[in-house]
């Protein structure tokens, strides 16, 4: 438990920081640039304090929370370099995700024995670490896109789409009815958390014998917190990777095909190439999303990976967000899952409200939130196309 | 396997109907309605709404056409559902569609806001009606009349495969005899000039809406008659009606017809050799040799 304090206590404060500088950078753009941070510091300072002293039952369900919206924020990612950047309509998201998730639990996970055959099977289980299972995940993703863009990214825009929605819905059928791949529609279990063995006894053996007195006494808990490190640092890492490679005369010709292809084959570049590409990096990062999900569940199955939770609300964050800005596609992230989450209790509140009119209704008021998503998606379209924090003005360095 | 392949075309007179209407969209607004699906589940479910709750209010019996499954209350539905989702379809044009169009979005733009309006679609329509299954009539035994070669089919399959080719009749001397349907064939063909020639291009979208949406709605209420309804069936349409549509050439109604008609008979067709369950995979895969055999359809159309 003071693991979380500690963890969600910096990362909060961190957060806070990075957003109160950047509004006070905004609104007042004439005072020095150490104002600005040393606000942020200050607000920082002061919200990981608040965060860190919180009830436990609050602190893990914030855990909870930034995970998931950590783990979105990595698909945001990843569909910000395809859509944000480059202009590639990918609305079969939920079949990278689906293609990720069970592509590291197979390499991660044990086959199980034959005497258990009748009710699990799996046909791979590589028993390998947890950083194996998401670079798999990465390039088996990486392939599919690979083959998808060899095949459709020479003709109409649109074809892309279209294409991508087949390949999300054959991913998910293939795992749903191929029951000897991975156990069908009941789906894989026991999917290893990386450094579980912290909370064993005896604690891992690659443990110094000085640090194993820091870990006696941790639990599932404090595990979550770890695994929350780990959801940041990989998202940090592929942050900065895509700013980059976005900063880079690459991701210039990328923006350049995305505003006007013509011009940009004109000027001799290879736009077919540079759109695979975009369209492989992009599927790769949405790999290791798919790959940090399923570590995170420990169990994965088919019917998780539906257009709503795999494709839909991805596009709500990015939009919200704001295409082509990497840290909108982060904060959208952040927003829309919060969005999603607190409309839960939304729904507890409409209840009463809906029982007066039909019976039948409270049953139904999940469905509102399918409708305040939906609603969020056309109205961002609508009134406020480059979502909350719009394209950055990018400067290449030479 | 001849009977799969009669199944098969009444499936894809569905697909085609709803096709068809994708490909008018697609030709004269110039994009892909994402939500073309839901639609047609909206046509299927004012019908049931009709059916089941206002209809029996207003007093008409309950009797069937035997063979059929269906009555009077069928016959009025139809056209007050094809009317109800063509009516959606107007309204999300002006409510959506057309403030994009006139800012001069990117037609993938307009696409994403399809895809949201299908959600938003799919979300009412479980909130209005439930997540469940159902069907006009339940526990009904549908008793197949036998044809030559001893082909098994239902007839109310028989019923939909006539009303859907009245239905195309009926487009097909709209785009080749009216004023109207030759301004809608050229705004397809060439929008600038249509507009130069004193085509209202604004109307001829309106009209768009309204035949995309009757003919989507037509399509829902034949697949629920022969099938069931469920609210995500709109989402299950989008891979083969996208596969007809480009299998057709895009904007081409008449060859949305023939790449609807493909489409269903090999779904059908193929699951004498695989598991059913893999009939969008068949779809996508169809689709994905269009794309590399011939991807401008074909039928023309542009590429």
């Amino acid at each position: 438990m003071e693991l979380s304090r500690v963890v969600l206590g910096i990362l909060s404060g961190l957060l806070v920081a990075a957003l109160v500088r950047a509004l006070a950078a905004r609104w007042w753009p004439r005072a020095r640039w150490s104002v600005h941070l040393s606000a942020g510091l200050l607000v920082g300072v002061l919200a990981g304090a608040w965060v860190s002293q919180m009830e436990g039952g609050y602190l893990a369900y914030l855990v909870t929370f930034c995970i998931m919206a950590g783990i979105y924020g990595v698909f945001s990612l990843g569909l910000n370099v395809q859509w944000g950047y480059t202009g590639l309509f990918n609305i079969g998201i939920a079949g990278f995700f689906a293609l990720g998730a069970y592509t590291s639990a197979l390499i991660t996970t044990r086959k199980p024995p034959p005497e258990v055959w009748f009710y699990f099977k799996q046909a791979i289980g590589l028993d390998q670490p947890f950083l194996v299972g998401l670079i798999g995940a990465a390039l088996v993703c990486g392939l599919v896109a690979l083959l998808l863009g060899l095949l459709t990214l020479r003709l109409r825009e649109d074809y892309l789409a279209i294409a991508t929605i087949g390949v999300a819905e054959t991913i998910r059928i293939l795992f749903n009815s191929e029951e000897w791949l991975a156990n069908g529609s009941q789906g894989l279990i026991g999917i290893p958390r990386p450094l579980a063995c912290l909370i064993q006894n005896p604690p891992c053996a690659w443990l110094p014998d000085w640090a194993k007195p820091l870990v006696a006494g941790w639990t599932a808990r404090d595990l979550d917190a770890i695994y929350l490190v780990i959801v940041v640092l990989a998202l940090a890492a592929l942050y900065w990777a895509v700013e980059q490679g976005i900063r880079s005369p690459w991701g210039r010709v990328l923006r350049a095909i995305r505003e006007d292809e013509m011009a940009t084959s004109m000027a001799g570049k290879n736009v077919f190439g540079f759109k695979l590409q975009s369209l492989v990096l992009g599927a790769m990062i949405m790999g290791i999303g798919g790959g940090l999900y399923a570590h995170y569940m420990r169990s994965i199955s088919p019917d998780v990976f539906v257009p709503l939770f795999g494709t839909f609300i991805i596009w709500a964050m990015v939009m919200v967000g704001g295409s082509g800005n990497n840290k909108g596609a982060i904060l959208g992230g952040l927003i829309v899952w919060g969005i999603w989450i607190g409309t839960t209790f939304l729904t507890d509140l409409i209840s009463p409200l809906l029982g007066a009119i039909s019976p039948e209704l409270p049953a139904r008021a999940p469905y509102f939130r399918y409708l305040l998503l939906g609603a969020l998606l056309v109205l961002v379209i609508l009134l406020r196309p480059q979502g909350l924090l719009g394209e950055e003005k990018q400067v290449s360095k030479l | 396997m001849l009977e799969l392949t009669v199944y098969g075309i009444v499936y894809g007179s569905v697909i085609a109907l709803g096709a068809i209407g994708l490909t008018l969209i697609y030709g004269i607004l110039r994009f892909g309605n994402f939500a073309h699906g839901d639609l047609m589940a909206v046509g299927a479910y004012v019908a049931l709404f009709f059916v089941a709750v206002a209809l029996p209010l207003l007093g008409i019996p309950e009797t069937r056409f035997e063979p059929l499954s269906f009555g009077w209350r069928m016959v009025i539905a139809i056209p007050l559902a094809m009317a109800a989702t063509a009516l959606l379809a107007v309204v999300l044009d002006r409510a959506v569609y057309r403030p994009l169009r006139h800012r001069k979005s990117s037609p993938v733009m307009l696409s994403m806001a399809a895809l949201g309006v299908a959600f938003l679609i799919r979300s009412l329509i479980y909130i209005l009606w439930g997540p469940d299954p159902t069907r006009y009539v339940e526990g009904l035994l549908r008793i197949p009349i036998y044809l030559p070669f001893d082909i098994k089919v239902r007839p109310d399959q028989v019923v939909i495969l006539v009303l859907t080719l009245l239905l195309v009749m009926m487009l097909y001397l709209f785009l080749q005899k009216t004023r109207l349907g030759k301004a809608m064939r050229a705004t397809a063909d060439n929008p600038d000039l249509a507009r130069i020639s004193g085509i209202n291009t604004e109307r001829i979208a309106l009209l768009t809406w309204v035949i995309g949406g009757a003919l989507a709605g037509a399509a829902g209420i034949f697949w629920a008659i022969d099938s069931q309804l469920t609210p995500e069936m709109g989402w299950g349409f989008l891979l083969p009606l996208f596969a007809a549509v480009i299998l057709g050439g895009i904007g081409s109604p008449y060859g949305a017809l023939a790449g609807g008609l493909i489409i269903g008979i090999v779904q059908q067709v193929s699951t004498a050799f695989i598991n059913p369950a893999y009939k969008p995979a068949v779809a996508f895969a169809l689709l994905i040799l269009i794309l590399l055999v011939r991807p401008q359809g074909i039928f023309g159309g542009r590429s």
